[in-house]
């Protein structure tokens, strides 16, 4: 397990002082407090979770019936949310990069807020519009008697919510890196609009895409607040593994933390995948 | 690039955040009520009139059901001891009997169901409890009962959206026993975390039915429509309550468990509902 978690360590260290500075090896007192206070609070909860592990049962733990069940939920759900943002979120991408309109600051803000939002406030909002006395769950019901609460479309919709964001911005920023030359270039040439989209922006898009698809599926994997509050918890139809840990904490705290190793591991690969992006070039 | 980067970075601490946010969310710790910490200094004059002052901080961990009826008995003590701030820490006593298992710190531990306080006892984590209110349970609807739900029957209907308490809550493990009784078989949307979640999804208009306690019916007013269920089917409650062992406030403490058995505590708690053993 230590060789799993090294990435983790790795960053840190990155981070420290550069390789100019390595003369000046008396940090100020207060300062190396905080590191290593700072360094603690990320390590010690990690380092008691896999204490608490029960190894030799864990296999057991995780293929009873309730525990597979909330991980082919969280599967579905988290996969099904990916498509979505994809659908959903690279054209807002393209429109926050690529276009200027008034308001378009504000937009990008609207579009970034689920990020800084408390999920549970997500839940209540997601009421507000989609629930049965919601803005537009109200006329759906009346219209075709489908209400998204206490569904598996509702977690969807929860965790697109909370999750898609994330695609969003990382996408964004993919697009403006796309040197436009190269599609000027293509267009010069006589490639039609979808064909430089195709052939020339979305291959130079593609490692930012991929990008923001791990963050936003390991965000849906991990969303609790919003599906909670919005879609309730119900195993088999509601209850992703979130939600199970949560609940297993008090019926089998050993069940529970065997889930939380799933989802820390699944954390943990997500990083090691975009470590050349956000860790600070190769390990 | 370098723009980038930091742009990436923002991302990345963002999520992370954002992770550990989602972690605590929906998990009640101690302080959610919290309503006169700023008020320790109010009406000293008072102090003197009471044999024993009582000062500081009394942290009492209570089942949700007790949300409104401890909050005011909380007051009444707060009254009579000026110095002293009574804090609620409010969830389905399987939850609190987790984190007290798991050594968060309590004063007071009043629990909706035997079951849970029995798990704390075990770990000799409290005193001797003692039971001090009763419950029933009800059918809540929505106002004016558009579906005309009258019975526990009713609730197997295609047609109701029926919310309850997991099977962990105490709600749920008495909702589940009448349902037993009755030999109704229903299909719940949703096993909420607590008594109050199961509440509010009927006042939000979510759910179309739920069953949870009398009290909660009280307390909820206009907003539902409570339903009786006859005796012969309903299930009764037992509330019991303990000082903590490790108390830090162990004379206020057991002032709280004296309050709720005195005649004045006794009032409060049938004016919200709840019998008296």
């Amino acid at each position: 397990m230590s060789l799993d978690t090294r990435p983790l360590v790795d960053p840190g260290a990155a981070h420290g002082p550069g390789p100019r500075r390595r003369g000046e090896r008396l940090l100020p007192a207060a300062v190396a407090v905080a590191l290593v206070a700072g360094l603690g609070l990320f390590l010690l909860p990690l380092a008691g979770l896999l204490l608490r592990t029960p190894w030799p049962t864990l296999g057991n733990l995780l293929t009873e019936p309730r525990v597979l069940q909330a991980l082919r939920l969280s599967l579905v759900t988290s996969l099904v949310s990916l498509v979505l943002s994809v659908l959903l979120g690279v054209p807002l991408a393209w429109l926050l990069a690529r276009t200027d309109f008034p308001g378009k600051r504000l937009l990008r803000a609207l579009c970034i807020l689920p990020m800084v939002l408390p999920p549970v406030v997500g839940g209540v909002a997601l009421l507000t519009a989609f629930g049965r006395r919601g803005v537009l769950g109200a006329p759906l019901e009346r219209l075709t008697g489908v209400t998204l609460p206490f569904t598996t479309a509702g977690v969807v919709l929860a965790v697109t919510f909370v999750s898609m964001p994330f695609l969003i911005v990382t996408v964004e920023a993919g697009f403006r890196s796309v040197d436009r030359r190269y599609e000027d270039a293509a267009a010069t040439l006589g490639a039609s609009r979808w064909t430089v989209l195709r052939r020339v922006t979305l291959p130079l898009l593609a490692p930012s895409l991929l990008a923001g698809m791990a963050l936003a599926w390991a965000r849906a994997l991990g969303e609790f607040g919003a599906s909670i509050t919005f879609a309730g918890n119900l195993p088999g139809r509601t209850q992703t593994v979130p939600l199970a840990v949560y609940l297993e904490l008090e019926r089998d705290a050993d069940t529970a933390i065997a889930l939380s190793l799933v989802l820390l591991v699944v954390s943990v690969g997500v990083l090691v995948a975009l470590r050349d992006r956000y860790l600070g070039g190769t390990t | 690039m370098r723009v980038r980067l930091v742009t990436a970075l923002t991302v990345l601490a963002t999520l992370l955040l954002a992770v550990a946010c989602a972690g605590t969310t929906g998990r009640p710790e101690g302080g959610a009520a919290d309503p006169d910490a700023a008020d320790s200094g109010r009406a000293d004059a008072d102090t003197e009139t009471t044999s024993t002052p009582l000062r500081g901080e009394l942290l009492v961990f209570a089942a949700a059901s007790l949300t409104d009826v401890f909050e005011e008995l909380g007051s009444l003590l707060e009254d009579a001891h000026p110095e002293l701030t009574v804090t609620f820490n409010l969830a389905g006593s399987q939850t609190l009997a987790g984190q007290l298992v798991e050594g968060a710190p309590a004063d007071v531990f009043a629990s909706a169901s035997g079951t849970q306080m029995d798990a704390v006892a075990e770990e000799g984590l409290v005193d001797e409890p003692v039971p001090f209110a009763t419950n029933r349970l009800a059918i809540v609807v929505e106002p004016d009962n558009p579906l005309g739900i009258r019975t526990l029957d009713d609730l197997a209907r295609d047609d109701v959206v029926l919310v309850l308490a997991g099977e962990e809550v105490p709600a749920g493990q008495y909702a589940a026993q009448a349902l037993e009784q009755a030999g109704v078989e229903v299909s719940p949307a949703s096993l909420e975390v607590d008594v109050r979640a199961v509440l509010g999804k009927v006042v939000l208009g979510e759910a179309d039915a739920a069953i949870v306690y009398e009290s909660d019916v009280v307390v909820a007013g206009d907003t539902v429509q409570g339903i009786d269920i006859p005796d012969g089917d309903n299930v009764f409650a037992t509330y019991p309550v303990a000082t903590v062992t490790d108390a830090r406030n162990p004379d206020a403490a057991a002032a709280f468990v004296d309050l709720l058995r005195s005649p004045e505590g006794t009032e409060v708690l049938e004016r919200y509902g709840f019998g008296v053993p």
